[in-house]
């Protein structure tokens, strides 16, 4: 397969000014106006904002074990999609990603199905049993290079087994991801507690049970020196430690999904359990709280938390059904609604929230470089301009359980360019067997 | 009405209706035919997820008084507990041409479900969904109030000024859920009375009075109608109350506490009675009680949801 080179003509890059990019394999070759289009293929990007391969830091692509929910192929396509170039795959697989052995194998699957950079996450403690540590060091030194280890749908909720964790990932740079969720608060929990927990007769998942965790764990993190990483930060009262940790110091990231920056509690109101998701929808306020740290930077990326369950897992009564939506093909649309549309965010923060700095707590250093000449060819064209019903066809994964659809969202991925391939052109997904095979000729060089 | 799945949906219309009708049925209880033809014809399904003997006789005898055909599904111990889905479970029941679901389950919002499913056309009627509702339940309570303060002039009227104490374990009750609504519906000034572990966290929003203290409540006004919840002792082990003995001194209704209450007061309950923890025997068999009557009326007020249900004119989906 011959090495691509693509010419995307008078794209707005982020907020800023508009160009022509030109790509030779992985790489910008040039940007400017006029470009050669010599043997280049050429993308019409009026109107279009190009953006750095977006970079999730938080995705289930539910490979090895829950193959009936998602696959690496089909979660990376669902990626390709939604303007995602690097996806960071969460552990609770089966088996869980807690050895080398396994998180290489996610890591291979990643590279043959070539519609995103896969890097697997490694569970904390073995089994995401909580009770001893995981090889953190072998998976760190292994082909998959972990650095960002979480037991994500469980909290490292034993005082000890935290600190002990967050201490020995200083050793390669790791970050512990921390699910913040104390147990014992929030058993057989089912959604926000509050007023409408209490109408519904719904056990409660009391804003507390994530706060104390993250207030603990800020101070943990203080007192070993180490990097920490809160995941889907979902109350006020979470921004509220998050920002008093930053203002003393303490080197502490957040995370906020696309649907806890839209959706509220409220949805419960009619049991459908598209609206059930862990931690769960919060009140109005905590929504505009998340908005306002996003834009201040208090919370520091969207992560779409993206969890694919099959349709038997949500057509149900609401306690028996699943936690959990996809959202990595509405994440940007979701952000473009809350966040620009609302003046709170520009593009450029665009690029720096759903890329940069994702790729930079992950360690993922060929990700989230602003486009420049001599940055890797992972690009993301999004059409701002347009308004859409979010509807089934705009979902490329094996799951439909998105809380999204029927809701009118604007924005659209209409190409995807990774490591210099695309993925997506026009708003369509490429086939399978063309991606492999440029992914392929990309590993041999 | 097409379901009934929580009193929040009915109307202060709606409601002294539809205790209207309970009183023409209750009538007809009275006469030595009790069978009325109304529902010929019908198929009525009681699908209980949960036992409960006494709501789905309840329910049963209110549907054959009316004629309808009945078929009692349940659900625990069958295909259902063996991970037959709620949604299976629907389609049998459309296939077998079932005209109203009364549906007993363990999960809040069940019924909700059901009705909003399209996996079935029947009315849906909620029969007690986790802690959420149990409307028939507080249907037959507010209609044994009417029936005990207004007597033969109960028709058309509400529950206005009346004063209604609950007491218990407010937190899980589907029972106290729905009587809040429909009595505040209804004119009804209700006070919740139970530890704070056994409230919601955001009871301050209901459009209710709290007292965390029995005795307090009761000093401070003397209820109308007190009405008594039943208490599950595996309570304690979760530690929303230290034990029986502590619980039933401060929040029982104990005959002491009984006796100081007028002989106009009605004491109820929507049983199965704890006696000695939640109420003595002396309170439950009084002539206040209500106990016995409250089981009674039961079955006209059924008769009467089934009758509304099954007689409304079906919107066409939109
Ligand atoms: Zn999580």
């Amino acid at each position: 397969m011959s090495t691509s080179s693509y010419l995307i003509r008078g794209a707005t890059i982020g907020a800023g000014a508009t160009t022509d990019i030109l790509t030779h394999g992985n790489v910008i070759t040039a940007m400017g106006s006029g470009l050669d289009a010599a043997g280049a293929v050429v993308i019409d990007a009026q109107g279009l904002v190009a953006l750095p391969g977006l970079v999730d830091l938080h995705t289930h692509l539910r490979e090895p074990g829950y193959e009936q929910s998602e696959t690496v192929l089909t979660g990376t396509q669902a990626a390709a999609i939604g303007g995602f170039t690097a996806v960071f795959a969460m552990a609770n697989t089966n088996p869980v990603a807690d050895t080398a052995g396994v998180v290489e194998q996610v890591l291979a699957l990643g590279e043959a199905a070539g519609y995103a950079t896969v890097r697997p996450i490694g569970a904390v403690t073995q089994g995401l049993d909580g009770q001893r540590l995981a090889e953190l060091g072998a998976m760190a030194t292994s082909r998959a290079q972990v650095r960002v280890f979480s037991d994500d749908g469980k909290c490292v909720s034993d005082p000890l087994l935290m600190r002990r964790a967050l201490e020995y990932v200083k050793s390669f740079d790791g970050v512990i991801a921390q699910h913040a969720q104390e147990p014992r608060l929030t058993e057989n929990a089912q959604m926000n507690e509050g007023e409408v927990s209490a109408r519904l007769g719904l056990t409660g998942w009391p804003a507390v049970a994530e706060e104390s965790i993250i207030a603990r764990d800020v101070l943990l993190a203080e007192h070993v020196k180490s990097r920490l990483h809160i995941c889907h930060l979902s109350t006020a009262g979470s921004v509220e430690v998050i920002r008093w940790a930053k203002a003393r110091g303490i080197n502490v990231t957040a995370e906020v999904t696309p649907h806890h920056l839209l959706l509220d509690e409220e949805r419960a109101e009619t049991y459908d359990s598209r609206f059930k998701v862990n931690p769960p929808l919060r009140r109005r306020e905590d929504v505009l709280a998340l908005r306002e740290a996003l834009a201040d930077g208090t919370i520091d990326i969207v992560a779409t938390d993206h969890a694919p369950h099959p349709s038997e897992s949500k057509e149900c009564e609401w306690g028996a059904a699943a936690f959990g939506m996809v959202g990595l093909e509405s994440a940007l649309s979701v952000v473009q609604e809350t966040m620009v549309e609302t003046g709170l965010l520009n593009w450029d923060d665009v690029a720096r929230v759903l890329s940069i700095t994702p790729a930079r707590i992950g360690s993922l250093s060929t990700h989230g470089q602003p486009l420049t000449v001599g940055a890797p060819a992972h690009i993301t064209l999004v059409d701002p301009n347009t308004r859409q019903t979010f509807s089934r066809q705009r979902l490329a994964g094996r799951s439909l359980n998105s809380p999204f659809l029927g809701l009118e969202l604007p924005g659209r991925v209409m190409a995807t360019l990774h490591q210099g391939y695309a993925t997506v052109l026009d708003g369509i997904l490429i086939e399978s067997d063309i991606v492999a095979a440029h992914a392929e000729a990309v590993r041999r060089g | 009405m097409r379901h009934l799945l929580s009193t929040t949906e009915l109307s202060r219309e709606a409601a002294i209706e539809l205790l209207d009708i309970s009183e023409d049925m209750a009538a007809v209880a009275d006469r030595e035919n009790k069978k009325l033809p109304a529902l010929r014809g019908k198929t009525v399904v009681n699908l209980f997820f949960e036992d409960s003997t006494r709501t789905r006789i309840s329910f049963e005898a209110a549907a054959k008084r009316l004629s309808a055909d009945v078929i009692n599904f349940s659900a625990k111990g069958s295909s259902v507990s063996k991970g037959e889905s709620l949604k299976d479970t629907a389609q049998t029941l459309s296939a077998m041409g079932a005209d109203a679901v009364v549906i007993r389950h363990g999960a809040s919002g069940a019924p909700a479900v059901l009705a909003a499913s399209g996996w079935i056309d029947a009315g849906i009627i909620n029969a007690g969904d986790g802690t959420h509702e149990h409307p028939t339940q507080a249907l037959l309570d507010a209609f044994t109030m009417r029936r005990r303060i207004h007597g033969a002039g109960s028709r058309g009227k509400g529950l206005d000024g009346v004063s209604v104490t609950i007491v218990g374990d407010i937190v899980h009750s589907r029972v106290a859920r729905s009587n809040v609504w429909l009595l505040k519906t209804l004119g009804a000034h209700v006070r919740l009375v139970a530890p704070a572990t056994l409230l919601p966290v955001a009871v301050d929003s209901w459009p209710v009075t709290i007292d965390y203290d029995l005795d307090h409540a009761l000093a401070e006004s003397t209820p109308d109608v007190i009405m008594m919840l039943r208490i599950q002792q595996e309570r304690m082990n979760d530690a929303f109350f230290p034990n029986p003995r502590e619980y039933a001194n401060v929040w029982g209704l104990s005959t002491a506490r009984w006796a100081k209450l007028p002989a106009t007061s009605l004491v109820m309950h929507p049983g199965p009675m704890n006696r000695g923890l939640e109420i003595s025997s002396a309170a439950a068999d009084s002539p206040q009680s209500t106990v016995l009557e409250q089981v009674a009326n039961g079955v006209s007020v059924r008769m009467a949801t089934l009758y509304t249900v099954l007689t409304s004119t079906r919107e066409v989906s939109a």
